[in-house]
């Protein structure tokens, strides 16, 4: 039965990462459109950032805010993305002791 | 040297891979799930979110058709974000950009989105599958070092460590904005859309509309020649 649930999971998951690759070469985008893809990783980042960042310590949720205004900071002087994330994990863990 | 570039782009996606993938693994074992299903959910799924889901759902007894339909929802936003990617690497051959899809996650798309000029070089699908490799590796290794370790993970640490995801996608994030400004207008719409309507339409879809607005707001805020 969980086999059954795996395969499933896996089929409908890979189905929408998959079809873009067959259609985009068949359609013509207009400029528009051209500038809705380019904007859409920038979007994505956005979405995915908040409110989903609150949820770090369910039950605190600005102990995630503060984490990524320190990250924001910190990439915002240019240091290196391992850098920004070592950072964070450190600036969480200390509100947890 | 494309694979070595692609090793150090997903690195960020390791270190953050890994104390997921192990809650993952403890929190599928205490599902009853086996071992072996939930490694192999992690090798033929590789959708961290609907995989948390999917465990939830399965340890409270919930129909084989709901849990797919329920990752199929979940999942939708990889459409948008696989059209925005197959969009930038145009050029290589088919048959890469369908392998490369394959392995499209949240993660593995924003790393490979703002490493975009790499698109241009020649062996640029050697880069991207080396992100794509690397992240998918830690993934089904953690979720099997979970499933074996069960609980002796301290919570505390796993629980810091859930930041990861997120210090990188801000990592990637602000160094386009500091370049390009207007690009801040983008993220901020996303992010409101996302954060009004997950409440009322989930997790899901929040992301998907926020997406979705979000670039649309850009059509009209960026300038040809920026981007």
């Amino acid at each position: 039965m969980i086999w059954f649930i795996i395969i499933g999971m896996a089929v409908v998951t890979v189905l929408p990462r998959v079809i873009p690759v067959y259609i985009v070469d068949f359609i013509q985008f207009p400029l528009w459109m051209n500038k809705w893809l380019k904007a859409i990783p920038y979007a994505a980042l956005g979405a995915l950032i908040f409110p989903g960042i609150m949820t770090v310590i369910p039950e605190r949720p600005y102990v995630g805010v503060i984490a990524g205004v320190v990250a924001m900071i910190l990439a915002w002087f240019r240091i290196h993305v391992i850098g920004v994330v070592a950072i964070a994990i450190i600036t969480v863990y200390l509100f947890t002791i | 040297m494309q694979i070595r570039d692609g090793l150090i782009a997903g690195f960020p996606i390791v270190i953050g891979y890994l104390p997921i993938a192990i809650a993952f693994g403890v929190l599928a074992r205490q599902a009853g799930i086996s071992l072996v299903e939930l490694t192999g959910m992690s090798l033929l799924v590789f959708a961290g979110a609907a995989q948390f889901m999917a465990a939830g759902m399965i340890g409270i007894g919930v129909s084989a058709a709901e849990i797919i339909i329920a990752t199929f929802v979940l999942n939708l936003r990889h459409f948008v974000m696989a059209l925005s990617f197959v969009h930038q690497l145009q050029h290589i051959p088919l048959k890469w950009k369908g392998a490369l899809s394959i392995g499209l996650t949240d993660e593995t798309f924003s790393v490979s989105s703002i490493y975009k000029h790499k698109a241009e070089q020649s062996y640029c699908h050697l880069f991207y599958g080396t992100i794509i490799i690397t992240s998918y590796g830690s993934w089904v290794f953690g979720s099997f070092l979970g499933g074996v370790l069960g609980d002796v993970v301290p919570e505390q640490l796993t629980q810091s460590m859930g930041i990861a995801l997120y210090a990188m996608f801000i990592g990637l994030l602000v160094p386009s904005v500091r370049k390009y400004k207007r690009i801040a207008i983008i993220c901020i719409t996303a992010m409101l859309v996302n954060y009004l309507l997950n409440p009322l339409i989930g997790q899901g879809w929040g992301i998907v509309a926020g997406t979705i607005l979000g670039a649309f707001v850009g059509i009209f805020v960026l300038e040809e020649e920026e981007i």
